[in-house]
């Protein structure tokens, strides 16, 4: 594009109509080159398992599985979406039908009955509303497609063979731990504790806060300042931006996501401020290279992986085919999985960067 | 609709109609006198005997200012850390991005209009301007990406709405989901970090101890205020919103002034973008999330009409400050956010209250 768009800056000089025409036309061709949004590092932006130690990874009966998740609209979810592709491409004998993401649970819920009439072999959801989706979950079951409930749990099991997810309560216990050794290392004993939750009417932003406490009061330290965000950047800034007024002085902030968590940086950015520590949640690949880096006042982030929804696929998979885990003695899958919280710090992120997610 | 207007205390309906018919009589001779007139009988439409609208924007405003001062009292009296300078500017910095927004609404719902894409228009100029192939072109093409999306979505809007005889609530509410749906798309879904440290120092910049957003917000607001009070514009808008038939009738190019409201907000949009971009330092499809009813409500509470020919750039602001002095109230004081929300539509009622109480000693 050439950097010559004169008439968008000469309005001044007469004829202006043509310089308008001419201006609207330059600034077309400049917005149409703007558009692009190739970048050279896109190489690791899926998690793939390229089959287990044993002979599952060989192929073997053909499976259909449907996939279903709400609208990839942040990072996390996007990268669920990404992940559940890229293992299904892995293997050969893995055909996956998924529907476009919607967070709108009428609408998910007409989609999984597409798939159930379809007649896909094996379902995997990633329910927007757990509770929401659990009937037409069981109608999937009693039509004999087995479910793989992913992270939102539904309200019954009979709604699924399996579920796999996160541990919101170990994430906050995981954080809340972190902070405690933090403090008693620095010999801080009354800490003053910030925490930035995710949207607060969610059971997983409930369950998350509730790790946190209790890791917390098992030291007999308490968070004193809590705000809520909505896991997206700008409201991340905006509540962070207040918190800082409500607490001049901090020795420890828990952001519960690492979406909003560019946010809350930039708010603590802005204010200059550099006196506490601050402990991530999710595991972005921005978090970890911040932590790596070790320049900012992120110090620790603890994982809640959206590399499980590879895990799902892998599961599905593995019910379509009647085989179970291969290090496991049983022939058939766990129906629960609860993947753990790791705490990533300076120390471990190595290990840890090539799973972080781009938020 | 124009009823409601009319009980506001001014000479009544038929007087005006025959100032356009007078109007329509010399129509060929004089069209500036033309439009003054015209803009004169909205304005007798909306503030009675008070030829000066302005003045009568101040006194209506007293009821906003009330709001802002128990709020200050609450403050202060709830929270070391309300008055002090940090916090003040806090509150500022953070009213203006909204602020910016409200303007560009204040003049769409004066003309009569409403404008739904706000929140999304900002969400697409955000995503557009910090591309990665934006971002080499370095800061002030940025800037300019974001205010050409704004000034072009907002002139789709206009344009639809003003040659298209659509309705504004639909094509901003078809604006408000499909740029979100564009920006998402552009951005693959993903959170665009800024790597442009000078569009980042946007936010931290101040001139003499005010912050840069806050200048900016200022600058908005008297550039609206002038435009809204003191051109042909600004009393052709009025005109409009108070009637739109009276105002063709008075040979106000209707069409074209309604365009050019949508264009303002678009652009007003743009701006508020950079701003965000700044203060978030990244450009993302979820930014400016429900934007559309923070400006309508803060410009209802600040006494502008939502059926239009009436209202002030001042309220607007004023407006926006209250909700952004509760938000800033309630996190000081550590409370939880579904509380404030049942007192932001407390405040709503309770200001439009007042509002119409004070607007009724002025006409009284």
């Amino acid at each position: 594009m050439n950097r010559n768009l004169d008439p968008s800056t000469s309005f001044t000089m007469g004829r202006r109509r043509l310089l308008l025409g001419a201006g609207a036309i330059g600034g077309a061709a400049l917005l149409t080159a703007c558009t692009g949004n190739d970048s050279n590092d896109g190489s690791t932006s899926a998690n793939v398992n390229a089959g287990g130690s044993s002979d599952n990874a060989a192929a073997g009966k053909e499976v259909t599985i449907g996939f279903s998740a709400p609208a990839a609209d942040h990072g996390w979810i996007a990268a669920i979406t990404t992940n559940a592709k890229a293992q299904a491409d892995q293997y050969e004998d893995v055909t996956l039908n998924a529907v476009e993401g919607s967070n709108d649970v009428n609408q998910q819920i007409s989609q999984v009955e597409t798939l159930i009439s379809q007649k896909v072999n094996v379902l995997v959801i990633l329910p927007f509303d757990g509770q929401a989706l659990t009937e037409v979950a069981i109608k999937a079951m009693d039509a004999g497609i087995p479910v793989i409930n992913l992270d939102r749990i539904f309200a019954s099991p009979r709604g699924s063979r399996a579920w796999i997810g996160g541990d919101n309560y170990g994430m906050g216990a995981a954080a809340g731990l972190y902070i405690v050794e933090q403090m008693k290392a620095k010999g801080v004993t009354n800490p003053i504790i910030g925490e930035v939750q995710g949207i607060a009417n969610l059971p997983l932003t409930q369950e998350r806060t509730k790790g946190f406490n209790e890791a917390l009061a098992a030291a007999g330290m308490k968070v004193s300042n809590r705000v809520s965000a909505e896991f997206t950047v700008e409201s991340g800034q905006q509540v962070t931006a207040n918190l800082l007024q409500a607490a001049p002085k901090l020795d420890a902030v828990w952001n519960h996501d690492d979406d909003q968590g560019v946010g809350v940086l930039a708010a603590i950015d802005q204010a200059g401020r550099k006196e506490f520590i601050m402990v991530g949640g999710a595991g972005s690949k921005n978090a970890m290279q911040l932590i790596k880096d070790d320049t900012s006042v992120l110090k620790c982030t603890v994982t809640y992986p959206p590399s499980m929804a590879s895990d799902a696929i892998n599961l599905a998979r593995l019910v379509g085919q009647e085989k179970g885990m291969g290090d496991l003695v049983e022939k058939e899958i766990p129906a629960s999985i609860t993947l753990a919280s790791a705490t990533v710090t300076k120390e471990n992120v190595d290990k840890y960067l090539p799973l972080g997610f781009a938020s | 609709m124009s009823e409601s207007v009319d009980s506001a205390g001014r000479p009544g309906g038929e007087a005006r109609g025959q100032d356009v018919q007078d109007v329509q009589d010399v129509q060929e001779q004089e069209q500036a006198r033309v439009e003054d007139q015209g803009a004169a009988a909205a304005e007798a439409a909306t503030s009675g005997w008070r030829s000066r609208l302005s003045g009568v924007g101040e006194i209506r405003n007293i009821g906003l200012v009330l709001v802002l001062v128990v709020l200050a009292i609450i403050g202060v009296a709830t929270s070391e850390n309300f008055a002090t300078t940090d916090n003040l500017r806090n509150i500022l910095v953070s009213a203006s991005v909204v602020g910016v927004v409200s303007v560009g609404m204040t003049f769409v719902i004066i003309g009569g209009g409403i404008d739904l894409s706000v929140g999304a228009i900002v969400a697409l100029a955000s995503v557009w301007a910090t591309t990665l192939a934006t971002q080499s072109y370095g800061p002030w093409v940025m800037i300019l990406c974001a205010l050409a999306v704004g000034a072009g979505t907002g002139l789709v809007n206009g344009l639809l709405i003003a040659y298209g005889r659509l309705v504004p609530f639909i094509v901003t509410l078809a604006m408000l989901v499909s740029a979100r749906g564009l920006a998402a798309r552009m951005a693959n879904n993903r959170t665009q970090l800024v790597t442009q440290q000078r569009i980042k120092q946007i936010a931290t910049a101040d001139v003499v101890g005010v912050p840069v957003l806050v200048i900016v917000l200022a600058v908005v607001a008297v550039v609206g205020w002038l435009l809204l009070n003191r051109t042909t514009f600004g009393r052709r808008t009025i005109a409009i919103g108070g009637n739109a038939e009276a105002a063709r009738l008075a040979g106000i190019d209707v069409k074209r002034t309604t365009a050019t409201l949508y264009l303002l907000s678009g652009i007003c949009c743009g701006i508020a973008a950079v701003m965000i971009i700044a203060r978030t330092t990244t450009g993302s499809s979820t930014h400016g999330n429900l934007y559309e009813l923070q400006a309508i409500a803060a410009v209802i509470i600040g006494g502008t009409l939502l059926s239009g020919g009436r209202g002030t750039i001042v309220g607007s602001i004023l407006g926006v400050l209250v909700f952004q002095t509760i938000t800033n109230i309630f996190v000081l004081n550590n409370l939880a956010t579904e509380v404030q929300n049942i007192a932001n539509g407390l405040i709503i009622v309770a200001a439009v209250l007042l509002q119409r109480r004070a607007t009724r000693d002025v006409s009284t």
